[in-house]
């Protein structure tokens, strides 16, 4: 890396704009924008730079599980004979996709060592997709690398996660909530669950790797629902999010269950460009020297240029040089509380009260559309399920606020990816927005259609009900805001999901205004890279 | 006064569902008291003949002033009273009367014979059997009817038309036809029996084999390889068409041949003349014949006032021609601007037959009324022409889009110079359009192919009219009125010879103003009859869709059977082909099987069209010795890379919706079982191609050969009528989905066909008919890759990545 280390990275900032503040980047779904943001009432957060980089992750991984928290070695818990397993992250994670070699590569490798070392012969390894679509045999192979790839895939001990194979799965309890525990039966009867994950967000990890990743409707209906969601505040921030409580309730039936869980968390920086022709994209505006002018004007009109489909296949196929940050391995709460501090020691942004309106530019890609189509109900779980959520404290818009979202909102679909999202599109947002009054009237219906089964164990569909899931995940944006704006949202497609169009900046700050007042206070919030506001 | 002297008289009409006749009736029982009709009418083929004069004439709205008069109790009474019906049909012999029949003829005191063939492009045979034959076969029937009693036998009326006269310039008096200086004298009997053998002769040539074979590669050209049945029934159609068109244009020329401007006055002058000599006959036999009065009206449009201003009954002449012209599909009509249209208002024709039967003459000579504008209050076409245009102008039709349109300047070109553009027009049309039709198109495009159908056909339709009735625009004899208008000094001047108002039996063409009648009355009646829209209201036919999707999504339905290809997915059997054989084959290999197929396109393509059935056991040899096992779990893949990306959601949502109302859903598909099932959780039957297996060295291998025949064209309807049967369902109530007419007879087969993402062929004939057309389309933003090869198989080739930092 040319970068210069002799300086540390910064952190993140805020900064008020004035008249001589240069328009700001701005993703607009596979287009790129520049925005011109009113003076004197606005202010861009920007993430921190990317962290320094473990020298060696190899050697980081190694000596990780061999002196885990809360834990004896790994080498210490495997012994000849027993049945292990490992799963891992699923294609969902990290967002772009890395390049080679993937950490989960690196993790399972130093795992499946210790194992040959112990003699440990019976190991399956799954991808713990829980209700996502299965990953193709050259996801996996990217994730798990070829060596690795090639000594199970063909023995069929290396496979998706299948929630709805009755034979592979087993309820366990439930917890004093009421809550069923349901897992894969291969990961309840084994001596030793070795889960790898990937922690992006803070959200991810701890009891919900297990908990979720590896469970199915029965058991994902309890914390995947409008009343869980509304009160995750925010379900990035673990303390306060219903959504991990219940996780954690599950989990505790799990260990009491009997299941072994070794964790393995890791973080990576938020290094998603870098030296290469799109670093622009990380840099500060007014930062820019004439090479990145050039190279950000010509990658606008290239994409602008582009067919749609020649433009995914391009953004798609980029692969981020993330560097890893830490790696934890042990006891799965005492794990994910030192991942969290890892992730908000990347990701975390100080900023002092709320807004009026919140501003995103969103990107191309989202958890549930890795070489995929970003379709309008994702879009509404990007913006207001993952980005107004990345918040810690309270929300960065006022209740009442108004989120503007930038993002071209087309009615495409993919058909192999998200046949039950086509379907949600026309038969449920028709009827109604409200999460409460959907998941009375339909989540039922998709959630155990046979064909919609069907197509997700055997095709790459997503579960029938996911695209609820996506819905809920914005059920406590909805609550709070006062109003959704589309900035260059077709107009059709964003009225069907409830919220307004506006063609310009100007416009949609004028609808705004409607809802929130004259002169509002107005936040961007720029990311990606991937950050979370620390609002005091 | 006609209506003193007819009162408490039974008259006998024939034609009584025509224009003419209608009104006759009406007429008569409003304004003459305590008469009765006695209306000779066919029986139908669904409803007797009372029936049919319930419904089709005194359920005309020309009954609503009389009905409203006597309220709807005392109508019923009155018409229970006052009208009689008989069955019978003025084509066959004795008027194919019974004895009750010929019994209510023998008392009645006037004969009004008001039956015609009218239109001008009748069958020659039909013409001469029912406008030429038609007043002998009444002559003989009355003479029947009353030459072995006293009473007196009655007074006949015959309506005849102004065009007897022929094509001729100058005055055309009330005389009889061989007094005409320019009838060429011919035997009408000869005429007679040289259109029966024509009918005959043209019957028989129509059986060549060369011309069958002709009418079944037609037939083949319209629906496609739509099955033996459905493709038979399409050529003995079209084989009827050609006889009945031949005969049509032997009319025409016959017509031509003697100076007559079609078959229609043609056969009308014969029939006056057929019958002066049957009468004559009956007298050299020394028995008695009725008086006889013939009343020759000329263009019949709609009511001056009787019964209501613009009253008008069926699509005449003029209206076809005007609101093809406003709708600007007719750009020029043939005419001279100085020439005279002839045009009579029905009631003034009404009433003339009416002063006829009330003023028999008394001599033998046939007492003739000619009933014209031309000779005395003449209608200029340029007049005409101007108020239309100017009309329209005013009122504009408006089209689909709900925009006015704007009516063309008429030019007045001579008739040859219309004819040869309308003929190149029609026939480039044609020439695209069959090209269109040979083109693989779908859903939109092929929508566009079915606008070019219509504007085909509009072309088509104004080349009818020009040729049809252009001879009339021409026309430039001057019809004689003069017994008209004694007639009408008579009806004027009343009993008492006192003048005085005509009231309702006006029958004087002077009382018809053009430039009123035209604007308030005529156009506006037309315009309400012809349905035009004249708002800008836009014609939503998306409500007719959903209306018509209600029906098919009904919990009432049964079944609901769906093809495969271009219904559910954009794909085929080649496509799925090239798909599982490149599946494992390396990047040489893959480019040579691809280039194989795209050199083979045309030459399938061509074996699809001609019979599915042989393209499809030819195709699936290719699939010898292709082990089961690999094509199995290939298809598990080919499902989401293949069929998946390249299905239409909204038709994936349809079958779900039939199931979830509880219908039973079917796929009846020549696609390769094997491929076909990874749709299994989607319908309850799935109907296919089932390959045979057999093993060789020890591994399950495919044969290439089919167990039976593949489900194609009409074994499709056999399928569904079989399963319809097994499960008790009724296929009156089921729905069947497909996107080409080689499905027609599955489509045909059920009572709620849809036409999905139609052919051209076939979205012709789903318009027409008015089936539910669905345009699916595969899922917006995704581009499923140009040709159909799977994913590469095994491990990937390595890329060298400069920033890959650690090495595994």
């Amino acid at each position: 890396m040319s970068r210069d280390r002799q300086y540390r990275p910064r952190p993140g900032l805020v900064l008020d704009v004035d008249r001589s503040t240069p328009p700001v980047l701005m993703h607009h779904g596979e287009q790129l924008r520049l925005q011109k943001l009113p003076a004197d009432r606005s202010r861009i957060i920007y993430p921190p730079e990317p962290l320094e980089p473990i020298e060696d992750p190899a050697r980081a991984v190694r000596e990780a599980l061999a002196s885990p928290v809360g834990s004896d070695p790994l080498s210490a818990r495997l012994f000849a004979g027993m049945k292990l397993t490992i799963a891992f992250d699923d294609v969902s994670l990290p967002l772009p996709p890395m390049r080679r070699p993937d950490v989960r590569q690196l993790v399972i490798e130093s795992v499946l060592d210790l194992a040959a070392d112990a003699g440990v012969d019976d190991v399956h390894l799954i991808a713990a997709l829980a209700l996502h679509r299965r990953m193709t045999d050259a996801e996996l192979r990217h994730v798990v690398g070829d060596r690795v790839y090639e000594a199970f895939a063909p023995r069929g001990t290396l496979y998706n996660h299948d929630a709805e194979d009755p034979e592979a799965m087993v309820v366990l309890g439930t917890t004093d909530h009421g809550e069923e525990v349901q897992i894969s039966k291969r990961a309840a009867e084994s001596d030793l669950v070795v889960y790898v994950n990937l922690n992006l967000v803070a959200m991810d990890g701890g009891w919900k790797s297990t908990a979720t990743g590896l469970s199915g409707y029965r058991a994902l209906r309890h914390h995947h629902n409008p009343a869980t969601m509304t009160r995750s505040r925010s379900f990035m921030d673990r303390h306060n999010s219903e959504l991990h409580h219940s996780n954690w309730r599950q989990g505790e039936v799990l260990r009491s269950a009997g299941v072994e869980v070794f964790q393995i968390e890791t973080t990576v920086n938020n290094d998603l460009y870098g030296d290469g022709p799109m670093s622009v994209l990380a840099k500060r505006e007014w930062e820019w020297n004439v090479r990145d002018r050039a190279s950000f004007m010509a990658s606008r009109a290239a994409l602008d240029r582009l067919p749609a489909a020649g433009r995914r296949k391009v953004l798609h196929g980029w692969r981020a040089p993330y560097g890893l940050t830490s790696v934890q391995a042990g006891e799965v709460e005492a794990v994910h509380e030192l991942t969290t501090a890892q992730v908000h020691r990347q990701q975390l942004v100080p900023v002092e009260g709320q807004t009026d309106v919140l501003l995103f530019g969103l990107p191309y890609i989202s958890p549930y559309n890795v070489d995929s189509i970003m379709n309008p109900i994702l879009v509404h779980c990007l913006g207001l399920g993952y980005f107004f959520n990345l918040y810690r404290g309270r929300p960065l818009v006022r209740e009442g606020g108004v989120v503007i979202m930038s993002h071209p909102t087309t009615p495409e679909f993919n058909p192999v990816h998200h046949p039950s999202y086509i379907d949600f599109f026309e038969e449920v947002l028709p009827e109604t927005t409200d999460p409460t009054v959907m998941a009375e009237r339909f989540e039922k219906r998709y959630a155990e259609d046979e064909w919609y089964r069907h197509l997700y164990r055997t095709g790459n569909a997503y579960h029938g009900v996911h695209p609820f899931y996506m819905w809920y995940w914005g059920a406590h944006a909805l609550e709070h805001l006062g109003g959704v704006v589309v900035l260059g949202g077709d107009p059709a497609t964003v009225r069907r999901l409830g919220y307004r169009p506006a063609s310009t900046m100007d416009d949609a700050l004028e609808i705004a205004s409607d809802i929130v007042g004259p002169r509002p206070t107005i936040t961007y919030f720029k990311n990606p890279p991937l950050m979370m506001a620390d609002v005091t | 006064m006609i209506a003193d002297a007819l009162s408490a008289k039974r008259i006998f009409i024939t034609g009584a569902t025509g224009f003419v006749g209608t009104a006759l009736t009406e007429r008569i029982l409003r304004c003459v008291p305590e008469s009765t009709v006695v209306l000779l009418v066919r029986d139908g083929r669904r409803r007797d003949a009372r029936s049919r004069v319930e419904r089709e004439v005194l359920r005309n709205d020309a009954f609503d002033r009389l009905r409203d008069e006597l309220g709807k109790d005392g109508f019923a009474d009155m018409a229970q009273r006052r009208v009689e019906v008989v069955a019978g049909d003025v084509g066959t012999d004795r008027l194919g009367l019974d004895a009750a029949g010929l019994q209510a003829l023998s008392t009645c005191d006037v004969v009004i014979h008001s039956a015609a063939t009218v239109a001008f492009d009748a069958p020659l045979d039909r013409a001469v059997e029912v406008n030429l034959l038609g007043p002998v076969r009444i002559a003989r029937t009355i003479d029947e009817a009353f030459g072995t009693h006293g009473r007196p036998v009655p007074h006949l009326v015959t309506v005849s038309t102004c065009y007897v006269a022929g094509n001729r310039r100058g005055a055309a008096p009330e005389e009889p036809v061989r007094s005409n200086p320019f009838f060429v004298d011919i035997d009408w009997q000869a005429e007679v029996a040289a259109a029966r053998r024509t009918r005959a002769d043209t019957d028989a040539a129509s059986r060549h084999p060369d011309r069958l074979a002709e009418f079944a590669k037609t037939a083949r050209s319209v629906l496609g390889p739509a099955g033996g049945p459905a493709l038979s029934e399409r050529t003995e159609q079209l084989r009827r068409d050609w006889v009945a068109d031949s005969l049509v244009s032997a009319g025409r020329s016959r017509a031509a041949s003697l100076g007559w401007p079609d078959a229609y006055a043609l056969t009308k002058a014969l029939g006056e003349v057929a019958l002066g000599e049957t009468l004559d006959g009956i007298r050299a036999e020394g028995r008695r014949t009725p008086t006889l009065s013939v009343v020759r009206p000329s263009i019949i449009e709609s009511a001056l006032a009787e019964p209501s201003p613009g009253w008008i009954r069926g699509f005449r002449m003029a209206e076809p021609i005007i609101l093809s012209y406003a709708r600007g599909l007719l750009k020029e009509f043939p005419g001279v601007p100085e020439g005279i249209v002839d045009v009579i208002p029905v009631d003034l024709v009404v009433s003339a037959i009416l002063a006829a039967a009330a003023n028999p003459s008394s001599s033998e000579a046939p007492d003739i009324v000619q009933v014209a504008s031309g000779g005395i209050n003449p209608l200029q076409y340029q007049v005409l022409v101007d108020n239309v245009r100017d009309w329209f102008l005013e009122h504009p039709l408006h089209d689909d889009h709900g925009q006015p349109i704007v009516v063309p300047d008429w030019t007045f070109p001579g008739r040859g110079r219309v004819e040869r553009q309308l003929r190149v027009a029609t026939g480039g049309l044609e020439r695209v359009e069959r090209i269109v039709g040979n083109l693989p198109l779908r859903g939109r495009a092929a929508r566009w192919g079915a606008q070019l159908e219509l504007r085909r056909a509009a072309a088509q339709r104004a080349l009818s009219y020009v040729e049809l009735y252009g001879a009339y625009t021409e026309c430039e004899a001057v019809y004689g009125v003069d017994r008209l208008l004694e007639l009408a000094d008579l009806e004027a001047r009343g009993a008492d010879g006192v003048e005085g108002s005509p009231g309702p039996m006006q029958l004087d063409p002077r009382a018809i103003e053009w430039d009123d009648y035209i604007p308030r009355i005529h156009l506006p009646s037309v315009v309400k009859h012809g349905r035009a829209a004249t708002t800008g209201a836009k014609r939503d036919p998306e409500r007719r869709a959903n209306r018509l999707r209600g029906q098919v999504l009904s919990e009432q339905r049964h079944l609901a059977a769906f093809d495969l290809e271009n219904t559910l997915i954009a794909s085929n059997v080649v496509s799925t082909y090239a798909w599982l054989a490149g599946r494992r084959l390396g990047t040489a290999d893959r480019a040579r099987l691809v280039a194989r197929l795209l050199a083979e396109a045309p030459g399938l393509l061509a074996a699809d069209r001609s019979d599915r059935s042989d393209f499809l056991r030819s195709f699936y040899r290719r699939y010898e010795g292709a082990p089961v096992e690999q094509i199995r779990a290939d298809a598990a893949d080919a499902m989401s890379d293949l069929l998946l990306s390249r299905s239409f959601p909204d038709a994936l949502r349809r079958v779900r919706e039939h199931r979830r109302l509880g219908h039973r859903t079917v796929l009846i598909t020549g696609a390769l079982d094997l491929v076909v099932e990874p749709l299994a959780p989607l319908f309850d039957d799935i109907v296919c191609a089932e390959a045979t297996t057999e093993v060789r060295n020890g591994v399950e291998v495919l044969t290439g050969h089919l167990s039976g025949a593949p489900p194609t064209a009409e074994a499709r309807a056999a399928v569904l009528r079989e399963l319809c049967e097994r499960h008790g369902l009724d296929p009156a109530e089921s729905v069947a989905y497909a996107d080409s007419s080689s499905d027609l007879s599955l489509l045909e087969a059920v009572g709620f066909p849809v036409a999905v993402n139609p052919e051209p062929r076939l979205a012709t004939i789903a318009r027409t008919r008015g089936w539910l057309i669905e345009e699916f389309d595969t899922a917006r933003g995704h581009r499923p890759p140009l040709l159909p090869l799977a994913p590469r198989w095994g491990r990937p080739r390595q890329r060298r990545r400069p920033l890959d930092r650690t090495a595994p």
